[in-house]
């Protein structure tokens, strides 16, 4: 089988990857999911609070999705359910796609083009190194989301949280929604992971009490969960002798931060960015191999989905212009261009000025930026350029040099890591610097 | 003079927006960065409101629960009356994204709609 454009993942950012690459032209592409129905973890997040910025009103997560399938469906975008990509690898130009489903058995697509929309899974006990037995009763926030709202069924009765991720802080309040007693939200870190709202609404409003600076040090109960022991940290993150405290409970859910999903990237060779645990990327979040993109929760974990749709597109919309979908027509355009430019001569000095990398920076408090590289001849007249803040910070500024010229300062009351923050790079303003090779986005502090 | 904080959850920018009261009376809202964070700080003081959503029992469809949400807010003291009312209900699949599972829930004049299908 032979295919433009595949597209791994059938969440948020698959979908809207694919509406955008279908929309700009490209009809012989294929979605691949592993779960029985689109929508990806939206499915599951029945909580509202989604679309605000896409669709200004606001949606639960089922929702969101279905205004995305629906268009997926009305476009009539190929998609394989309960299919698993276990390999892509390279072959030339081509990228081969290997799955493998009930129907099929083991199938390889040859593509010309990918995106990879694999998105996160949470980080697990294992990956955490909390002492203790393994008795049942402790799931991350997230599989015990599905139990609840998937599957109708309760994990437990009297619940600590760990972590104050926004799924443990929504799963608080729905676990007390369905009659359990949630004791606790204890959080490692001195300042919460989930969004300000979501502390407000899900632990404020039901008085859960969260505990920032505190964590899990003991698990006790060796068939079923029956207590955990909880004590406060220092600023190394490490348990003070003396502050354990036992709290009985028959669950423990963990909402300890989000892996991007990356096993498929690594097997194909892409190159990763150590701070998100995602491919690096540039302007069109193309990877550093050709032909193959990201976006979504596998390319850095987001706060929004929303975002994650703006981001999506972009890429679907990149990788139908890699295609040369409208090859034609830009072709055309530029030589018009060129015309009115030069008069008909095309300049390779300029051509090859053109096709230069500008380097993006993440110094002093921004931890990484998404993209990291600009090519000025790929780039849009507005350049979206996704990133965290490492540390809480109130009245700073967020700055960017061109080169070491200041070329915005936006101030922020306040900046938190667990808020994604963007800025807005104009295409005009770094073509007005000469032989501008970097950006740099920076917090500044008074 | 009296302050108080909120954290506005109308979107996920979630203001700190700080309500000045004399007498009870609202006399000044600052730190919200558009009109509906004053709306939130005014309801919240007088008539504090939420979206509430949940589950509902399904039968005879490729899942045992739909999820369903109040069509728009209601009051922050019904909430748990809202959901126990929930659990008695239960559907016949096939159920629509909007189709309206309860009519006027516990008396609040609004509507509990699917958020999902269920074929």
């Amino acid at each position: 089988m032979e295919k433009d454009l595949v597209i791994i993942g059938g969440g948020p950012a698959g979908l809207a990857a694919a509406i955008a690459a279908k929309e700009a032209g490209v009809s012989n592409l294929l979605i691949l999911e592993r779960d029985n129905k689109l929508g990806g973890i939206l499915n599951q997040c029945i909580h509202n609070g989604f679309g605000l910025h896409t669709f200004k009103e606001e949606l639960t997560g089922p929702e969101y999705a279905a205004r995305f399938i629906d268009k997926a469906l009305k476009l009539e975008i190929p998609y394989k359910l309960e299919t698993m990509v276990i390999d892509i690898s390279r072959d030339g130009d081509f990228k081969m796609v290997s799955y493998m489903n009930r129907e099929e058995g083991l199938v390889t697509v040859k593509a010309k083009a990918v995106i990879l929309c694999m998105g996160c899974r949470e980080r697990s006990r294992g990956a955490l190194n909390i002492p203790g037995y393994r008795p049942a009763g402790i799931y991350t926030a997230g599989t015990a989301q599905r139990y609840v709202n998937i599957e109708g069924r309760m994990p437990g009765k009297e619940v600590v949280i760990l972590g104050s991720g926004d799924i443990g802080l929504i799963m608080a309040r729905r676990m007390t929604f369905e009659g359990a007693k949630v004791k606790l939200v204890a959080e490692l870190m001195p300042y919460s992971g989930g969004l300000k709202r979501n502390i407000a609404q899900c632990l404020k409003d039901f008085d859960i009490p969260l505990l920032l600076s505190h964590t899990v040090v003991d698990i006790k109960g060796k068939e079923r969960v029956e207590a955990v022991v909880i004590a406060k940290v220092d600023e190394n993150s490490k348990p003070i002798p003396g502050t354990e405290e036992e709290i009985k409970c028959d669950t423990l859910l963990l909402s300890c931060g989000l892996i991007p999903e990356n096993e498929l990237s690594g097997g194909l060779g892409v190159g990763m960015n150590r701070v998100t645990g995602g491919p690096l990327v540039n302007e069109s979040l193309e990877t550093d191999i050709e032909g193959v993109f990201a976006c979504g929760n596998v390319l850095h974990v987001h706060d929004l989905v929303d975002y994650v749709s703006e981001e999506s597109a972009q890429a679907g919309k990149k990788a139908a212009e890699y295609l040369g979908v409208n090859e034609e027509k830009d072709s055309c355009d530029k030589e018009r261009c060129a015309i009115k430019e030069t008069g008909g001569k095309s300049d390779d000095k300029d051509t090859e000025k053109a096709d230069h990398f500008i380097k993006i920076n993440a110094v002093d408090g921004v931890r990484y930026t998404v993209p990291s590289v600009i090519r000025l001849s790929h780039m849009e007249d507005r350049q979206t350029v996704r990133f965290r803040v490492g540390a809480v910070y109130k009245k700073a500024a967020i700055q960017v040099l061109a080169g070491d010229k200041e070329i915005m300062n936006l101030k922020k009351a306040a900046l938190a890591p667990g808020e994604m923050e963007q800025v807005i790079l104009q295409k005009s303003v770094l073509e007005s610097i000469p032989d501008l090779e970097e950006v740099t986005i920076r917090v500044k502090t008074d | 003079m009296e302050t108080k904080e909120f954290t506005c959850i109308r979107c996920p920018l979630g203001c700190n927006v700080v309500a000045t009261l004399e007498d009870g009376r609202i006399v000044s809202i600052t730190g919200n960065t558009c009109p509906r964070g004053a709306e939130y700080v005014t309801n919240e003081l007088t008539d504090p409101r939420r979206i509430v959503t949940s589950l509902v029992k399904v039968t005879g469809g490729a899942h045992p629960v739909v999820s369903v949400k109040t069509a728009s807010d209601i009051p922050k003291g019904k909430i748990f009356d809202c959901l126990a009312a929930l659990r008695s209900v239960e559907l016949v699949a096939p159920v629509r994204i909007g189709d309206v599972v309860l009519a006027d829930v516990c008396g609040t004049g609004v509507d509990i709609v699917a958020t999902s299908n269920v074929q």
